[in-house]
């Protein structure tokens, strides 16, 4: 916190300020005192285009560079992403590229896993070095499947690209197991499509809105925030369903301060509440949904009544909220939220919460979900790859439906997707438990490229075994976090802010549009970008010909050559939109005669879900409960700060001086009855008796008494970064549960309990 | 010739701070000192809390009392009303920090002068919003000329509840809170 400088003033006697009054008084001949300072902006500046990376919503930038460093970022008025807008963590990515802590050269490990022992290396010898232990590895266990590629960042999908090529099924990252999985197959499963990476809500023609564990303020995505503010500001009514009195709640119209893990109680009870008054959209789910009696047979019994009970809510709130939803449908929307690895019922929960969307006849209306077009873009003509790429960043969240067809030879996924989970891309814990035991065939090798896994995969002891347990590990990171100094070589990366990247295709309402990212400034120390070491690494596997490109500008020229643009377009305007392709609305496919988008088996919105039936796996939502806390001890809930992303900002200086460690949030009442003081340092031990670093405690009236909460991302053991080492807790440490999603294959991760230690 | 003024509408800012790192990057603000902070307000009782935001910087008052009490008179009201500091001329005597009611400066330690917002001046002489303005994601902070009967700022004060904070010092401050609901309690 900034320190008030005019308190500390006063403690000085009176006689001291008279003094300096007096000597100030005594230059006033003086006509100078001091040099002016000297500020970047009274310098010349050029201009480069860029799209954030210290977060996934992917906002257009421009960097003002002077004397060869980045002096500013703002958001590009001419992007739809960024409207010229920047959070906190977009304006800081300045130190981003200037942290002092970054990873400078090649590392190659001297000592034993864990250990933190390294040698300077020649980029050729790291990557030489690398080659051949992969090499070896897909040798000795039979083939490159034995190779785990998980990814975190825009270059990720160049990593990705290698396992393609190679044949590892084995690639993926946090953002479909650990994140958006759930959400997205149970959108796939009731409407077939993907919600997708920017949530397509039409914010603002939304008159009614109800928020379920969703933190959109706490979340900084630019245009969300903007849009979501447009649409209060427009008058619409606010309902927030959380256990916390989020910073959106405090903007509600209604707070339901729900018991943590009914969520699908109460949604369950609206869609009840719709169907038992008459008040959904009658017409809309004849003419366009499939499964509505199952569904009505299958929700009599979850009155708002029996929800009342379960959520700890009041009925008469459930009644009036439900109200509201059918008074303004279909103009009332519930939207998803991003993170919705939960309880490990995750999809079904989902499913419930988009059939109530479906009974208010919001999907693809004004008011509700719009259809997302894509802009168009070529493909860079890759010769044919052994097997689909998974993908980088959020982009590999997701997944499809349908069984993975492999060729003959290649093994399949060893996170046992179609045994220990129905749907989508690669489970990540379950990849990590492989290494583990083994089964069901050997992990050998391991390439992390930007994702933390310390601060994302649940049950970091089971992490530390599996990399112990790896022949070869390969870091490719900016900062030397703690997974990071695992590795047997680290490979230093360059920060969006000094390299190319590839063309980022962003979906859209009115304006799709591709966005573009050119180096700002040169690499700095001796990092490189993503692309280069992946091609390097890729020729040292002898994949070179899936890199057919000499250089990453040729590539992008040859990408946008689909468009009939080049480089040198792109270098001038930075964006290319395409308003031509939206097709936001039902009306805009059926007044032209075609059929509704809804890609299921059926082409309608399935609320009874015969796959899911197939499976045994409940074909419409039901309600089960989740684990109880034990005696004595607070569900572990946790979140966003709206300074920091993940666990990758807490170095960052800037960031750093408005929050550089977290707290944990107890109701005040708990907090008098265990003698805990607001500040008082703690700490917490869960179920398992696994204890966390040190930690504020937040006494607040903002929270229920049976849960406590604390942001994501701190609880570093990072001696080389002192700005984030052993500052606050870290939640992952305290979830050494989580219980596996049977559909989708995420991790609930808010079945873990916490008592204090003081 | 202008009188450039600034408001926050507390109903949509959400706190994110994304105002505070503009600043601090367009102005160069060295580690550890702001121009601009927020914070949090918390009242209420579980299960009907409130929160607010709170916004601290220079509020460029009609009747500055920063200005006055300057000994060298590096502290200046400029033709546009800003309150600017010729930073040649400044002792670091920290007057001015006694007399703002605001705590809206402190000593640059690079510099050694009493170091504020300044409205971003140069963003503004060329015709473009303060940072903190142009990046706030919500629109939550509106800036423009009181003199302009059609300005952003006007518009924002006569179509929103209008509070100013600390108004008993008679600063005339040109910085406003739109649609405030809580009360402060200092400690």
């Amino acid at each position: 916190m900034p320190d008030f400088s005019r308190r500390d003033f006063l403690k000085l006697s009176a006689g001291t300020i008279g003094a300096l009054a007096f000597s100030g008084v005594s230059k006033l001949g003086t006509p100078q005192v001091r040099a002016a300072p000297n500020f970047w902006w009274q310098e010349e500046t050029t201009t480069k285009f860029n799209y954030c990376e210290m977060c996934y919503w992917s906002c257009g930038v421009k960097a003002e560079v002077t004397n060869g460093r980045v002096a500013k970022l703002y958001g590009n008025e001419e992007d739809p992403t960024s409207q010229g807008h920047l959070c906190p963590r977009g304006q800081a990515g300045v130190q981003q590229l200037y942290n002092p802590d970054r990873l400078k050269k090649p590392l190659i490990s001297v000592g034993d896993r864990g250990e933190g022992k390294y040698r300077e290396a020649t980029w050729e010898e790291a990557l030489d070095y690398t080659a051949e232990q992969l090499k070896g590895i897909s040798e000795e266990y039979g083939g490159p499947e034995s190779i785990a590629w998980l990814n975190h960042t825009s270059s990720g999908a160049w990593f990705s690209h290698i396992a393609a090529a190679w044949g590892s099924p084995n690639s993926g990252g946090p953002a479909h197991s650990l994140c958006l999985g759930a959400r997205e197959i149970a959108s796939k499963l009731t409407f077939g499509r993907p919600v997708g990476e920017h949530m397509p809500i039409d914010w603002e023609n939304s008159e009614f809105i109800v928020l379920i564990g969703n933190h959109i303020g706490e979340n900084t995505h630019n245009t969300l925030m903007n849009d979501f503010m447009g649409a209060l500001s427009n008058g619409a009514k606010l309902a927030v369903v959380d256990p916390r009195y989020s910073t959106a709640a405090g903007k509600a119209d209604w707070w339901l301060p729900i018991k943590p893990g009914t969520d699908t109680a109460l949604l369950l009870a609206w869609i009840n509440l719709l169907i038992s008054t008459n008040n959904y959209d009658q017409d809309y789910i004849d003419k366009y949904a499939l499964g509505f009696e199952e569904l009505k047979e299958a929700v009599t019994d979850y009155t708002p009544e029996w929800a009342s009970k379960i959520t700890d809510l009041d009925a008469g709130l459930i009644r009036r909220v439900g109200r509201g939803l059918a008074r303004y449908r279909p103009h009332s929307v519930v939207p998803p939220n991003r993170h919705t690895s939960w309880y490990g019922n995750d999809t079904q929960r989902l499913r419930a919460l988009f059939i109530l969307n479906a009974l208010l006849g919001n999907y693809g209306r004004e008011g509700g979900f719009y259809f997302a077009a894509a802009p168009w873009l070529g493909d860079y003509k890759y010769p044919p790859m052994k097997l689909e790429s998974a993908g980088g960043g959020c982009g590999a969240g997701g997944g499809g439906l349908g069984s993975d067809t492999l060729p003959e030879g290649v093994r399949p996924r060893a996170d046992e997707k179609g045994k220990k989970f129905l749907y989508g891309s690669l489970a990540e814990p379950e990849v990590i438990e492989a290494m583990v035991t083994e089964k069901p065939y050997p992990i050998k090798g391991l390439i992390a490229d930007g994702t933390n896994l310390f601060h994302s995969v649940p049950d970091k002891e089971r992490t530390k075994k599996a990399l112990r347990n790896l022949d070869f590990y390969l870091a490719v990171d900016i900062l030397p976090q703690e997974h990071v100094m695992w590795a047997d070589v680290i490979l230093p990366e360059t920060t969006y802010l000094e390299r190319y990247s590839d063309l980022k295709t962003i979906h859209g309402k009115d304006t799709p549009y591709i966005s573009f990212r050119e180096p700002a400034v040169k690499p700095m120390y001796e990092s490189k970008p993503g692309w280069w070491i992946a091609k390097e690494l890729g020729e040292r596997l002898g994949l070179g010909k899936y890199f057919p490109f000499e250089n990453i500008e040729e590539y992008l020229d040859e990408r946008l050559g689909t468009l009939g643009l080049d480089l040198e377009y792109m270098k001038e305007n930075g964006l290319v939109k395409q308003p031509q392709l939206s097709k936001p609305y039902l009306t805009d496919y059926v007044s032209k005669g075609q059929k509704p988008p809804f890609n299921t088996p059926s082409g309608k919105i399935e609320l009874y879900s015969e796959r899911l039936e197939e499976h045994d796996l409940g074909p419409v939502p039901q309600y089960e409960p989740v684990n109880d806390s034990p005696d004595g001890y607070f569900r572990l809930l946790y979140g966003r700060s709206p300074v920091h992303s993940f666990s990758r900002t807490q170095s960052n200086r800037w960031l750093s001086e408005i929050e550089d460690e977290n707290a944990v949030w107890i109701n005040a009442n708990t907090a008098n009855r265990l003698g805990l003081s607001e500040g008082q340092y703690v700490v917490l031990e869960n179920q398992d008796g696994i204890r966390s670093n040190r930690i504020k405690v937040k006494s607040t009236q903002r929270i229920r008494e049976d849960c406590v909460y604390m942001v994501h991302g701190f609880g570093h053991n990072t001696p080389e970064m002192p700005i984030q080492d052993k500052k606050g807790a870290s939640d992952i440490a305290l979830e050494s549960e989580y219980k596996l999603d049977p559909i989708s294959g995420v991790a609930g991760m808010r079945v873990n309990f916490v008592k204090f230690i003081t | 010739m202008a009188r450039y003024a600034m408001a926050v509408d507390l109903e949509k800012c959400v706190g994110c701070g994304a105002c505070v790192v503009a600043c601090k990057a367009e102005n160069e603000v060295p580690e550890g000192k702001f121009r601009l902070v927020t914070y949090e307000i918390e009242q209420g009782h579980f299960p009907d809390p409130k929160i607010e935001l709170r916004h601290e910087q220079c509020r460029h008052c009609d009747n500055a009392p920063c200005v006055a009490v300057c000994p060298t008179r590096a502290s200046y009201v400029d033709d546009n009303g800003l309150v600017r500091l010729d930073y040649t001329k400044c002792i670091g005597c920290k007057a001015c920090m006694v007399a703002c009611p605001y705590d809206a400066r402190f000593i640059n330690p690079d510099g050694g002068y009493a170091d504020k917002c300044t409205y971003c001046f140069h963003r503004v002489e060329r015709g473009e919003k303060p940072a903190c303005v142009k990046t706030c994601p919500t629109g939550a902070r509106i800036f423009g000329d009181l003199d302009d009967p059609r300005s952003d700022i006007n518009k924002a004060l006569s179509d929103n509840r209008v509070s100013i904070p600390k108004k008993e010092a008679g600063t005339e401050p040109k910085f406003f809170y739109l649609n405030e609901e809580l009360t402060e309690v200092t400690h």
